[in-house]
Protein backbone atom coordinates (compact mmCIF):
# COMPACT_ATOMS: atom_id res chain seq x y z
CA UNK A 1 0.00 0.00 0.00
CA UNK A 2 2.50 2.59 1.03
CA UNK A 3 4.64 2.00 -2.00
CA UNK A 4 4.75 4.86 -4.43
CA UNK A 5 3.26 4.60 -7.82
CA UNK A 6 0.41 3.02 -9.61
CA UNK A 7 0.92 -0.56 -10.68
CA UNK A 8 2.74 -0.88 -13.95
CA UNK A 9 -0.29 -2.37 -15.69
CA UNK A 10 -2.01 -0.17 -18.22
CA UNK A 11 0.30 2.82 -18.12
CA UNK A 12 0.02 4.80 -21.31
CA UNK A 13 1.08 8.40 -21.26
CA UNK A 14 -0.45 10.96 -23.58
CA UNK A 15 1.69 13.62 -25.19
CA UNK A 16 1.21 17.00 -23.53
CA UNK A 17 0.78 18.71 -26.91
CA UNK A 18 -2.54 16.89 -26.98
CA UNK A 19 -3.65 19.30 -24.24
CA UNK A 20 -1.70 22.39 -25.22
CA UNK A 21 -3.06 22.44 -28.79
CA UNK A 22 -6.68 22.60 -27.65
CA UNK A 23 -8.26 25.80 -26.50
CA UNK A 24 -10.41 24.10 -23.86
CA UNK A 25 -7.53 22.36 -22.10
CA UNK A 26 -4.86 25.01 -22.62
CA UNK A 27 -3.84 26.96 -19.53
CA UNK A 28 -2.98 30.63 -19.92
CA UNK A 29 0.70 31.44 -20.32
CA UNK A 30 0.72 33.06 -16.89
CA UNK A 31 -0.80 30.04 -15.13
CA UNK A 32 1.52 27.70 -16.96
CA UNK A 33 4.58 29.78 -16.05
CA UNK A 34 3.45 30.01 -12.42
CA UNK A 35 2.81 26.28 -12.01
CA UNK A 36 6.04 25.34 -13.78
CA UNK A 37 8.10 27.78 -11.70
CA UNK A 38 6.61 26.70 -8.38
CA UNK A 39 6.60 22.98 -8.99
CA UNK A 40 10.04 22.81 -10.61
CA UNK A 41 11.66 25.04 -7.95
CA UNK A 42 10.17 22.81 -5.29
CA UNK A 43 11.44 19.77 -7.16
CA UNK A 44 14.95 21.22 -7.56
CA UNK A 45 15.11 22.19 -3.89
CA UNK A 46 13.81 18.94 -2.43
CA UNK A 47 14.94 16.29 -4.91
CA UNK A 48 17.68 17.44 -7.27
CA UNK A 49 19.82 19.40 -4.82
CA UNK A 50 20.13 16.60 -2.21
CA UNK A 51 21.12 14.22 -5.00
CA UNK A 52 23.82 16.53 -6.36
CA UNK A 53 25.12 17.23 -2.87
CA UNK A 54 25.81 13.53 -2.24
CA UNK A 55 28.22 13.36 -5.18
CA UNK A 56 29.84 16.76 -4.49
CA UNK A 57 30.51 15.86 -0.84
CA UNK A 58 31.75 12.40 -1.81
CA UNK A 59 34.51 13.87 -3.99
CA UNK A 60 35.24 16.90 -1.81
CA UNK A 61 38.51 15.46 -0.53
CA UNK A 62 39.54 14.12 -3.90
CA UNK A 63 39.44 10.83 -5.73
CA UNK A 64 42.00 9.17 -3.52
CA UNK A 65 39.97 9.59 -0.34
CA UNK A 66 36.95 8.42 -2.29
CA UNK A 67 38.62 5.21 -3.42
CA UNK A 68 40.13 4.66 0.04
CA UNK A 69 36.69 5.01 1.67
CA UNK A 70 35.21 2.40 -0.62
CA UNK A 71 38.08 -0.09 -0.39
CA UNK A 72 38.31 0.09 3.40
CA UNK A 73 37.82 -3.48 4.75
CA UNK A 74 34.80 -2.40 6.81
CA UNK A 75 33.23 -0.80 3.75
CA UNK A 76 33.83 -3.90 1.67
CA UNK A 77 32.32 -6.19 4.28
CA UNK A 78 29.32 -3.81 4.47
CA UNK A 79 28.91 -4.00 0.68
CA UNK A 80 29.13 -7.80 0.82
CA UNK A 81 26.53 -8.06 3.56
CA UNK A 82 24.16 -5.72 1.69
CA UNK A 83 24.51 -7.84 -1.45
CA UNK A 84 23.98 -11.04 0.56
CA UNK A 85 20.80 -9.74 2.24
CA UNK A 86 19.38 -8.67 -1.12
CA UNK A 87 20.44 -11.96 -2.75
CA UNK A 88 18.36 -13.88 -0.20
CA UNK A 89 15.42 -11.50 0.28
CA UNK A 90 14.68 -10.74 -3.38
CA UNK A 91 14.39 -14.35 -4.69
CA UNK A 92 12.29 -15.42 -1.69
CA UNK A 93 9.89 -12.51 -2.13
CA UNK A 94 9.84 -13.19 -5.87
CA UNK A 95 8.72 -16.78 -5.30
CA UNK A 96 6.18 -15.56 -2.78
CA UNK A 97 4.91 -12.89 -5.20
CA UNK A 98 4.37 -15.40 -8.00
CA UNK A 99 2.70 -17.86 -5.68
CA UNK A 100 0.40 -15.24 -4.15
CA UNK A 101 -0.52 -13.80 -7.55
CA UNK A 102 -1.28 -17.27 -8.92
CA UNK A 103 -3.58 -18.08 -6.00
CA UNK A 104 -5.30 -14.70 -5.94
CA UNK A 105 -5.62 -13.92 -9.65
CA UNK A 106 -6.44 -17.41 -10.92
CA UNK A 107 -8.86 -18.76 -8.30
CA UNK A 108 -11.91 -17.59 -6.38
CA UNK A 109 -11.97 -17.97 -2.63
CA UNK A 110 -13.41 -16.22 0.38
CA UNK A 111 -11.37 -13.54 2.11
CA UNK A 112 -9.34 -12.73 -0.99
CA UNK A 113 -9.55 -8.97 -0.53
CA UNK A 114 -8.50 -9.35 3.09
CA UNK A 115 -5.51 -11.44 2.01
CA UNK A 116 -4.42 -8.71 -0.41
CA UNK A 117 -4.61 -6.18 2.42
CA UNK A 118 -2.52 -8.42 4.66
CA UNK A 119 0.15 -8.77 1.96
CA UNK A 120 0.45 -4.97 1.83
CA UNK A 121 0.74 -4.77 5.62
CA UNK A 122 4.56 -4.53 5.85
CA UNK A 123 4.44 -1.25 3.89
CA UNK A 124 2.36 0.41 6.58
CA UNK A 125 4.47 -0.77 9.50
CA UNK A 126 7.24 1.56 10.66
CA UNK A 127 10.69 0.10 9.84
CA UNK A 128 11.61 0.41 13.52
CA UNK A 129 8.63 -1.76 14.50
CA UNK A 130 9.61 -4.21 11.73
CA UNK A 131 12.99 -4.65 13.40
CA UNK A 132 11.52 -4.79 16.89
CA UNK A 133 9.21 -7.73 16.14
CA UNK A 134 12.17 -9.98 15.36
CA UNK A 135 13.92 -8.88 18.55
CA UNK A 136 10.78 -9.90 20.45
CA UNK A 137 10.87 -13.32 18.80
CA UNK A 138 14.56 -14.13 18.60
CA UNK A 139 16.29 -11.69 20.99
CA UNK A 140 17.92 -12.86 24.23
CA UNK A 141 14.65 -12.24 26.14
CA UNK A 142 12.38 -13.17 23.24
CA UNK A 143 10.01 -16.11 22.74
CA UNK A 144 12.67 -18.33 21.22
CA UNK A 145 15.64 -16.56 22.84
CA UNK A 146 16.33 -19.24 25.45
CA UNK A 147 16.11 -22.10 22.98
CA UNK A 148 18.34 -20.31 20.45
CA UNK A 149 20.92 -19.54 23.12
CA UNK A 150 20.90 -23.16 24.32
CA UNK A 151 21.58 -24.30 20.77
CA UNK A 152 24.12 -21.56 20.15
CA UNK A 153 22.20 -19.99 17.26
CA UNK A 154 22.42 -16.23 16.85
CA UNK A 155 19.74 -14.41 14.88
CA UNK A 156 19.56 -10.98 16.48
CA UNK A 157 22.75 -8.90 16.23
CA UNK A 158 23.78 -11.33 13.50
CA UNK A 159 23.31 -11.85 9.78
CA UNK A 160 20.07 -13.94 9.92
CA UNK A 161 18.29 -11.07 11.72
CA UNK A 162 19.37 -8.63 9.04
CA UNK A 163 18.12 -10.96 6.32
CA UNK A 164 14.77 -11.45 8.10
CA UNK A 165 14.24 -7.71 8.57
CA UNK A 166 15.10 -7.15 4.90
CA UNK A 167 12.61 -9.82 3.81
CA UNK A 168 9.91 -8.16 5.93
CA UNK A 169 10.31 -4.64 4.55
CA UNK A 170 10.47 -5.84 0.93
CA UNK A 171 7.74 -8.46 1.35
CA UNK A 172 4.92 -6.97 -0.82
CA UNK A 173 6.90 -5.54 -3.77
CA UNK A 174 6.62 -8.35 -6.34
CA UNK A 175 3.16 -9.50 -5.25
CA UNK A 176 1.60 -6.03 -5.55
CA UNK A 177 2.85 -5.67 -9.15
CA UNK A 178 1.76 -9.13 -10.25
CA UNK A 179 -1.66 -9.41 -8.59
CA UNK A 180 -3.45 -6.51 -10.36
CA UNK A 181 -1.85 -7.35 -13.71
CA UNK A 182 -2.73 -11.05 -13.59
CA UNK A 183 -6.24 -10.21 -12.39
CA UNK A 184 -6.76 -7.89 -15.36
CA UNK A 185 -5.41 -10.47 -17.82
CA UNK A 186 -7.88 -13.14 -16.80
CA UNK A 187 -7.26 -16.87 -16.88
CA UNK A 188 -8.52 -17.82 -20.38
CA UNK A 189 -5.07 -18.21 -21.96
CA UNK A 190 -3.82 -20.52 -19.22
CA UNK A 191 -7.04 -22.53 -19.25
CA UNK A 192 -6.70 -23.00 -22.99
CA UNK A 193 -3.13 -24.25 -22.54
CA UNK A 194 -4.18 -26.77 -19.89
CA UNK A 195 -7.14 -28.02 -21.92
CA UNK A 196 -4.83 -28.47 -24.92
CA UNK A 197 -2.72 -30.77 -22.76
CA UNK A 198 0.08 -28.59 -21.35
CA UNK A 199 1.25 -29.37 -17.84
CA UNK A 200 0.95 -26.80 -15.07
CA UNK A 201 4.63 -25.92 -15.22
CA UNK A 202 4.64 -25.71 -19.01
CA UNK A 203 1.66 -23.39 -18.85
CA UNK A 204 3.40 -21.22 -16.30
CA UNK A 205 6.68 -20.98 -18.25
CA UNK A 206 5.17 -20.61 -21.74
CA UNK A 207 2.00 -18.62 -21.08
CA UNK A 208 1.98 -16.86 -17.71
CA UNK A 209 5.60 -15.79 -17.48
CA UNK A 210 5.85 -14.13 -20.92
CA UNK A 211 2.66 -12.20 -20.11
CA UNK A 212 3.90 -10.83 -16.80
CA UNK A 213 7.66 -10.57 -17.39
CA UNK A 214 7.80 -6.76 -17.32
CA UNK A 215 5.72 -6.44 -14.18
CA UNK A 216 7.84 -9.14 -12.61
CA UNK A 217 11.04 -7.31 -13.49
CA UNK A 218 9.53 -4.04 -12.24
CA UNK A 219 8.68 -5.59 -8.88
CA UNK A 220 12.14 -7.16 -8.59
CA UNK A 221 13.86 -3.81 -9.34
CA UNK A 222 11.87 -2.00 -6.64
CA UNK A 223 12.28 -4.89 -4.20
CA UNK A 224 16.04 -4.92 -4.73
CA UNK A 225 16.39 -1.16 -4.25
CA UNK A 226 14.59 -1.28 -0.93
CA UNK A 227 16.48 -4.41 0.16
CA UNK A 228 19.83 -2.72 -0.38
CA UNK A 229 18.78 0.61 1.09
CA UNK A 230 16.83 -0.40 4.18
CA UNK A 231 18.02 1.37 7.30
CA UNK A 232 15.55 1.48 10.21
CA UNK A 233 14.57 -2.19 10.45
CA UNK A 234 18.08 -3.43 9.85
CA UNK A 235 19.47 -0.94 12.35
CA UNK A 236 17.34 -2.41 15.15
CA UNK A 237 18.45 -6.02 14.61
CA UNK A 238 22.04 -5.39 13.56
CA UNK A 239 23.87 -4.42 16.74
CA UNK A 240 26.23 -2.39 14.50
CA UNK A 241 29.20 -4.75 14.75
CA UNK A 242 31.79 -3.41 12.34
CA UNK A 243 32.94 -5.81 9.67
CA UNK A 244 30.27 -8.29 10.74
CA UNK A 245 26.72 -6.95 10.91
CA UNK A 246 27.01 -3.63 9.13
CA UNK A 247 25.17 -3.08 5.88
CA UNK A 248 26.02 -0.16 3.60
CA UNK A 249 23.36 2.22 5.00
CA UNK A 250 24.49 1.39 8.55
CA UNK A 251 28.11 1.95 7.57
CA UNK A 252 27.12 5.38 6.24
CA UNK A 253 25.57 6.17 9.62
CA UNK A 254 28.65 5.09 11.59
CA UNK A 255 31.04 7.10 9.42
CA UNK A 256 28.75 10.13 9.60
CA UNK A 257 28.48 9.97 13.38
CA UNK A 258 32.28 9.79 13.57
CA UNK A 259 32.46 13.01 11.53
CA UNK A 260 34.14 11.18 8.64
CA UNK A 261 31.89 13.08 6.24
CA UNK A 262 33.85 12.48 3.02
CA UNK A 263 33.91 8.72 3.66
CA UNK A 264 30.24 8.69 4.67
CA UNK A 265 29.25 10.48 1.47
CA UNK A 266 31.53 8.24 -0.60
CA UNK A 267 29.63 5.14 0.54
CA UNK A 268 26.38 7.13 0.24
CA UNK A 269 27.26 8.01 -3.35
CA UNK A 270 27.45 4.32 -4.18
CA UNK A 271 23.93 3.89 -2.80
CA UNK A 272 22.75 7.02 -4.65
CA UNK A 273 24.24 5.61 -7.87
CA UNK A 274 22.31 2.42 -7.22
CA UNK A 275 19.13 4.48 -6.82
CA UNK A 276 19.77 6.18 -10.17
CA UNK A 277 20.32 2.81 -11.86
CA UNK A 278 17.07 1.64 -10.28
CA UNK A 279 15.18 4.65 -11.66
CA UNK A 280 16.74 4.16 -15.09
CA UNK A 281 15.74 0.49 -15.23
CA UNK A 282 12.29 1.32 -13.91
CA UNK A 283 11.78 3.98 -16.60
CA UNK A 284 13.07 1.58 -19.26
CA UNK A 285 10.57 -1.08 -18.20
CA UNK A 286 7.75 1.50 -18.27
CA UNK A 287 8.72 2.48 -21.84
CA UNK A 288 8.73 -1.15 -22.91
CA UNK A 289 5.26 -1.63 -21.47
CA UNK A 290 3.94 1.57 -23.06
CA UNK A 291 5.33 0.44 -26.40
CA UNK A 292 3.69 -2.96 -26.03
CA UNK A 293 0.37 -1.36 -25.10
CA UNK A 294 0.66 0.98 -28.08
CA UNK A 295 1.39 -1.96 -30.42
CA UNK A 296 -1.60 -3.88 -28.98
CA UNK A 297 -3.85 -0.87 -29.56
CA UNK A 298 -2.67 -0.52 -33.16
CA UNK A 299 -3.60 -4.10 -33.99
CA UNK B 1 -16.67 -21.85 -7.58
CA UNK B 2 -17.30 -25.50 -8.21
CA UNK B 3 -14.30 -27.75 -8.58
CA UNK B 4 -15.53 -28.88 -12.02
CA UNK B 5 -14.85 -25.45 -13.51
CA UNK B 6 -11.42 -25.26 -11.89
CA UNK B 7 -9.22 -26.08 -14.84
CA UNK B 8 -5.95 -24.59 -13.62
CA UNK B 9 -3.72 -26.57 -11.26
CA UNK B 10 -1.83 -25.43 -8.20
CA UNK B 11 -4.51 -23.76 -6.10
CA UNK B 12 -3.73 -25.65 -2.90
CA UNK B 13 0.01 -25.36 -3.32
CA UNK B 14 0.12 -21.65 -4.17
CA UNK B 15 -2.42 -20.57 -1.54
CA UNK B 16 -0.85 -22.83 1.06
CA UNK B 17 2.63 -21.45 0.45
CA UNK B 18 1.30 -17.87 0.38
CA UNK B 19 -0.45 -18.27 3.74
CA UNK B 20 2.48 -20.09 5.35
CA UNK B 21 5.05 -17.52 4.21
CA UNK B 22 2.78 -14.61 5.15
CA UNK B 23 2.23 -16.08 8.61
CA UNK B 24 5.89 -16.84 9.27
CA UNK B 25 7.35 -13.55 8.06
CA UNK B 26 4.58 -11.06 8.85
CA UNK B 27 1.63 -12.21 10.95
CA UNK B 28 3.28 -14.22 13.72
CA UNK B 29 6.11 -11.72 14.28
CA UNK B 30 3.64 -8.79 14.33
CA UNK B 31 1.39 -10.61 16.78
CA UNK B 32 4.37 -10.78 19.17
CA UNK B 33 3.92 -7.04 19.79
CA UNK B 34 0.37 -7.52 21.03
CA UNK B 35 1.12 -10.65 23.05
CA UNK B 36 4.00 -8.90 24.75
CA UNK B 37 1.87 -5.81 25.41
CA UNK B 38 -0.90 -7.98 26.84
CA UNK B 39 1.45 -9.32 29.51
CA UNK B 40 2.05 -5.80 30.84
CA UNK B 41 -0.26 -4.46 33.49
CA UNK B 42 -2.21 -1.46 32.35
CA UNK B 43 -0.60 1.06 34.67
CA UNK B 44 2.86 0.18 33.43
CA UNK B 45 1.63 0.34 29.82
CA UNK B 46 -0.01 3.72 30.37
CA UNK B 47 3.00 5.14 32.18
CA UNK B 48 5.07 4.42 29.07
CA UNK B 49 2.74 5.40 26.24
CA UNK B 50 1.38 8.49 28.01
CA UNK B 51 4.64 9.77 29.46
CA UNK B 52 5.35 13.42 28.70
CA UNK B 53 8.32 12.74 26.47
CA UNK B 54 6.47 10.14 24.38
CA UNK B 55 3.37 12.35 24.10
CA UNK B 56 5.63 15.17 22.87
CA UNK B 57 6.92 12.75 20.22
CA UNK B 58 3.36 11.91 19.08
CA UNK B 59 2.63 15.60 18.69
CA UNK B 60 5.78 16.13 16.63
CA UNK B 61 5.38 12.98 14.50
CA UNK B 62 1.70 13.51 13.76
CA UNK B 63 1.89 17.29 13.41
CA UNK B 64 4.84 17.29 11.05
CA UNK B 65 3.51 14.30 9.08
CA UNK B 66 0.20 16.12 8.52
CA UNK B 67 1.98 19.30 7.51
CA UNK B 68 4.40 17.45 5.21
CA UNK B 69 1.55 15.54 3.54
CA UNK B 70 -0.36 18.81 3.04
CA UNK B 71 2.69 20.45 1.44
CA UNK B 72 3.10 17.39 -0.77
CA UNK B 73 -0.53 17.59 -1.89
CA UNK B 74 -0.10 21.19 -3.04
CA UNK B 75 3.25 20.81 -4.79
CA UNK B 76 2.64 17.21 -5.85
CA UNK B 77 -0.56 18.23 -7.66
CA UNK B 78 1.26 21.06 -9.45
CA UNK B 79 4.13 18.76 -10.38
CA UNK B 80 1.83 16.01 -11.65
CA UNK B 81 -0.18 18.58 -13.61
CA UNK B 82 3.01 20.03 -15.15
CA UNK B 83 4.30 16.58 -16.12
CA UNK B 84 1.06 15.51 -17.81
CA UNK B 85 -0.19 18.75 -19.30
CA UNK B 86 2.84 20.87 -20.20
CA UNK B 87 5.86 20.28 -22.37
CA UNK B 88 9.12 21.59 -20.96
CA UNK B 89 12.77 20.67 -21.41
CA UNK B 90 13.95 17.81 -19.22
CA UNK B 91 10.44 16.59 -18.57
CA UNK B 92 11.29 12.91 -18.99
CA UNK B 93 14.10 13.27 -16.44
CA UNK B 94 11.85 15.07 -13.96
CA UNK B 95 9.23 12.36 -14.41
CA UNK B 96 11.81 9.63 -13.71
CA UNK B 97 13.40 11.49 -10.78
CA UNK B 98 10.07 11.95 -8.98
CA UNK B 99 10.63 8.45 -7.61
CA UNK B 100 14.08 9.30 -6.26
CA UNK B 101 12.86 9.70 -2.64
CA UNK B 102 11.49 6.21 -3.00
CA UNK B 103 14.65 4.68 -4.51
CA UNK B 104 17.25 6.57 -2.48
CA UNK B 105 18.11 4.82 0.79
CA UNK B 106 16.70 6.84 3.67
CA UNK B 107 20.08 7.13 5.43
CA UNK B 108 21.54 8.76 2.31
CA UNK B 109 18.63 11.17 2.12
CA UNK B 110 19.07 11.89 5.80
CA UNK B 111 22.74 12.87 5.71
CA UNK B 112 22.31 14.75 2.44
CA UNK B 113 19.38 16.87 3.67
CA UNK B 114 21.26 17.50 6.91
CA UNK B 115 24.34 18.72 5.05
CA UNK B 116 22.12 20.88 2.85
CA UNK B 117 20.20 22.58 5.67
CA UNK B 118 22.89 22.66 8.40
CA UNK B 119 23.92 26.21 9.36
CA UNK B 120 27.02 25.91 7.13
CA UNK B 121 25.23 24.02 4.32
CA UNK B 122 24.31 25.26 0.83
CA UNK B 123 20.79 26.24 1.86
CA UNK B 124 21.33 26.54 5.61
CA UNK B 125 23.78 29.42 5.26
CA UNK B 126 21.27 31.35 3.16
CA UNK B 127 18.51 30.80 5.71
CA UNK B 128 20.52 31.42 8.86
CA UNK B 129 20.83 35.24 8.42
CA UNK B 130 17.04 35.28 8.06
CA UNK B 131 16.77 33.62 11.46
CA UNK B 132 15.39 30.40 9.97
CA UNK B 133 16.79 27.25 11.50
CA UNK B 134 15.95 24.05 9.66
CA UNK B 135 18.45 21.32 10.55
CA UNK B 136 18.64 20.01 14.13
CA UNK B 137 15.12 21.08 15.04
CA UNK B 138 11.45 20.34 14.31
CA UNK B 139 11.59 21.93 10.84
CA UNK B 140 14.35 19.52 9.91
CA UNK B 141 11.84 16.73 10.58
CA UNK B 142 9.39 18.50 8.28
CA UNK B 143 11.93 18.81 5.44
CA UNK B 144 12.80 15.10 5.61
CA UNK B 145 9.12 14.09 5.66
CA UNK B 146 8.32 16.34 2.68
CA UNK B 147 11.18 14.69 0.79
CA UNK B 148 10.06 11.10 1.38
CA UNK B 149 6.35 11.83 0.83
CA UNK B 150 6.50 13.54 -2.56
CA UNK B 151 6.29 10.49 -4.87
CA UNK B 152 3.20 9.16 -3.09
CA UNK B 153 1.10 12.18 -4.07
CA UNK B 154 2.52 12.64 -7.58
CA UNK B 155 2.20 8.97 -8.54
CA UNK B 156 -1.33 8.70 -7.17
CA UNK B 157 -2.63 11.83 -8.93
CA UNK B 158 -0.66 11.60 -12.19
CA UNK B 159 -2.52 8.61 -13.73
CA UNK B 160 -5.87 10.22 -12.87
CA UNK B 161 -4.87 13.42 -14.69
CA UNK B 162 -3.63 11.31 -17.62
CA UNK B 163 -6.91 9.39 -17.85
CA UNK B 164 -9.15 12.41 -17.32
CA UNK B 165 -11.56 12.73 -20.23
CA UNK B 166 -10.91 16.17 -21.73
CA UNK B 167 -14.41 16.07 -23.18
CA UNK B 168 -15.57 17.32 -19.77
CA UNK B 169 -13.25 20.30 -19.98
CA UNK B 170 -14.35 21.02 -23.55
CA UNK B 171 -18.00 20.79 -22.54
CA UNK B 172 -17.45 23.16 -19.62
CA UNK B 173 -15.57 25.62 -21.85
CA UNK B 174 -18.21 25.50 -24.55
CA UNK B 175 -20.88 26.21 -21.94
CA UNK B 176 -19.03 29.38 -21.03
CA UNK B 177 -17.04 28.38 -17.96
CA UNK B 178 -13.73 30.12 -17.40
CA UNK B 179 -10.62 27.99 -17.18
CA UNK B 180 -10.51 28.46 -13.40
CA UNK B 181 -14.19 27.57 -13.03
CA UNK B 182 -13.62 24.46 -15.12
CA UNK B 183 -10.70 23.43 -12.97
CA UNK B 184 -12.47 24.10 -9.70
CA UNK B 185 -15.85 22.58 -10.59
CA UNK B 186 -14.96 19.87 -13.10
CA UNK B 187 -11.33 18.79 -12.88
CA UNK B 188 -10.61 19.19 -9.18
CA UNK B 189 -13.58 17.10 -7.94
CA UNK B 190 -12.40 14.27 -10.20
CA UNK B 191 -8.89 14.48 -8.73
CA UNK B 192 -10.02 14.79 -5.12
CA UNK B 193 -10.18 11.06 -4.23
CA UNK B 194 -6.67 10.53 -5.62
CA UNK B 195 -5.38 13.61 -3.81
CA UNK B 196 -6.77 12.36 -0.51
CA UNK B 197 -5.33 8.90 -1.16
CA UNK B 198 -1.94 10.44 -1.90
CA UNK B 199 -2.23 12.52 1.26
CA UNK B 200 -3.02 9.45 3.35
CA UNK B 201 -0.18 7.42 1.78
CA UNK B 202 2.34 10.21 2.36
CA UNK B 203 1.08 10.67 5.92
CA UNK B 204 1.24 6.95 6.71
CA UNK B 205 4.79 6.73 5.41
CA UNK B 206 5.82 9.88 7.29
CA UNK B 207 4.51 8.71 10.67
CA UNK B 208 6.69 5.60 10.61
CA UNK B 209 9.72 7.13 8.89
CA UNK B 210 13.00 6.80 10.72
CA UNK B 211 16.17 6.81 8.57
CA UNK B 212 15.89 10.16 6.85
CA UNK B 213 14.65 11.97 9.95
CA UNK B 214 17.07 11.03 12.73
CA UNK B 215 20.06 12.70 11.09
CA UNK B 216 18.42 16.06 10.50
CA UNK B 217 16.14 16.19 13.57
CA UNK B 218 18.83 16.81 16.18
CA UNK B 219 16.75 14.50 18.43
CA UNK B 220 16.29 16.96 21.30
CA UNK B 221 13.96 15.53 24.00
CA UNK B 222 10.49 17.20 24.00
CA UNK B 223 11.48 19.25 20.91
CA UNK B 224 12.53 17.12 17.96
CA UNK B 225 12.18 13.46 18.91
CA UNK B 226 9.94 11.40 16.63
CA UNK B 227 7.94 8.43 17.93
CA UNK B 228 9.99 5.70 16.16
CA UNK B 229 13.07 7.15 17.89
CA UNK B 230 11.34 6.67 21.27
CA UNK B 231 11.17 2.94 20.48
CA UNK B 232 14.88 2.90 19.63
CA UNK B 233 15.71 4.80 22.83
CA UNK B 234 13.85 2.22 24.92
CA UNK B 235 15.58 -0.63 23.09
CA UNK B 236 18.99 0.89 23.75
CA UNK B 237 18.11 0.89 27.45
CA UNK B 238 17.11 -2.80 27.08
CA UNK B 239 13.57 -1.79 28.09
CA UNK B 240 11.84 -4.21 25.70
CA UNK B 241 8.46 -3.79 27.41
CA UNK B 242 8.54 -0.03 26.98
CA UNK B 243 9.62 -0.31 23.34
CA UNK B 244 6.84 -2.81 22.67
CA UNK B 245 4.21 -0.64 24.35
CA UNK B 246 5.06 2.31 22.09
CA UNK B 247 5.24 -0.02 19.08
CA UNK B 248 1.72 -1.30 19.82
CA UNK B 249 0.41 2.26 19.72
CA UNK B 250 2.16 2.84 16.39
CA UNK B 251 0.84 -0.45 14.99
CA UNK B 252 -2.74 0.44 15.88
CA UNK B 253 -2.31 3.79 14.14
CA UNK B 254 -0.87 1.94 11.10
CA UNK B 255 -3.86 -0.41 10.98
CA UNK B 256 -6.31 2.49 11.14
CA UNK B 257 -4.44 4.30 8.36
CA UNK B 258 -4.37 1.12 6.27
CA UNK B 259 -8.14 0.87 6.62
CA UNK B 260 -8.65 4.53 5.70
CA UNK B 261 -6.36 4.18 2.67
CA UNK B 262 -8.21 1.07 1.49
CA UNK B 263 -11.51 2.95 1.68
CA UNK B 264 -10.01 5.93 -0.17
CA UNK B 265 -8.54 3.70 -2.88
CA UNK B 266 -11.93 2.06 -3.35
CA UNK B 267 -13.46 5.52 -3.70
CA UNK B 268 -10.78 6.53 -6.25
CA UNK B 269 -11.39 3.39 -8.29
CA UNK B 270 -15.16 3.91 -8.28
CA UNK B 271 -14.99 7.57 -9.26
CA UNK B 272 -12.45 6.81 -12.03
CA UNK B 273 -14.80 4.21 -13.48
CA UNK B 274 -17.67 6.69 -13.35
CA UNK B 275 -15.84 9.40 -15.25
CA UNK B 276 -14.30 7.01 -17.78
Amino acid sequence: MTSAGSPLAGRLSVSSTHFEDRLATRDSTFVKALILTLSLSFFALFVVLPLILVFVEAFRKGGETYIASLTDPDAISAIKLTLLAAAIAVPLNLIFGISAAWAIARFEFRGKQFLITLIDLPFSVSPVVAGLIYVLLFGAHGWFGGWLQANDIKIIFAVPGIVLATIFVTFPFVARELIPLMQSQGREEEEAAIILGASGLQTFWRVTLPNVKWALLYGVILCNARAMGEFGAVSVVSGHIRGETNTMPLHVEILYNEYQFAAAFAVASLLAFLALVTLFLKTYVEWQVERNVAVENDK
Amino acid sequence: MSSASRVLPGFGLSLGFTLAYLSLIVLIPLSAVFFKTATMDFERFWSVVASDRVVASYKLSFGMSLLAAAINVVFGLMLAWAIVRYSFPGKKIVDALVDLPFALPTAVAGISLTALYAPNGWLGQLLEPLGIKIAFGPYGVLVALVFIGLPFVVRTVQPIIEDFDIGFEEAAASLGASRWQTFRRVVFPALLPALLTGFALAFARAVGEYGSVIFIAGNIPFVSEITPLMIITRLEEFDYEGATAIASVMLIVSFILLLVINLLQGWTARSTRRSA
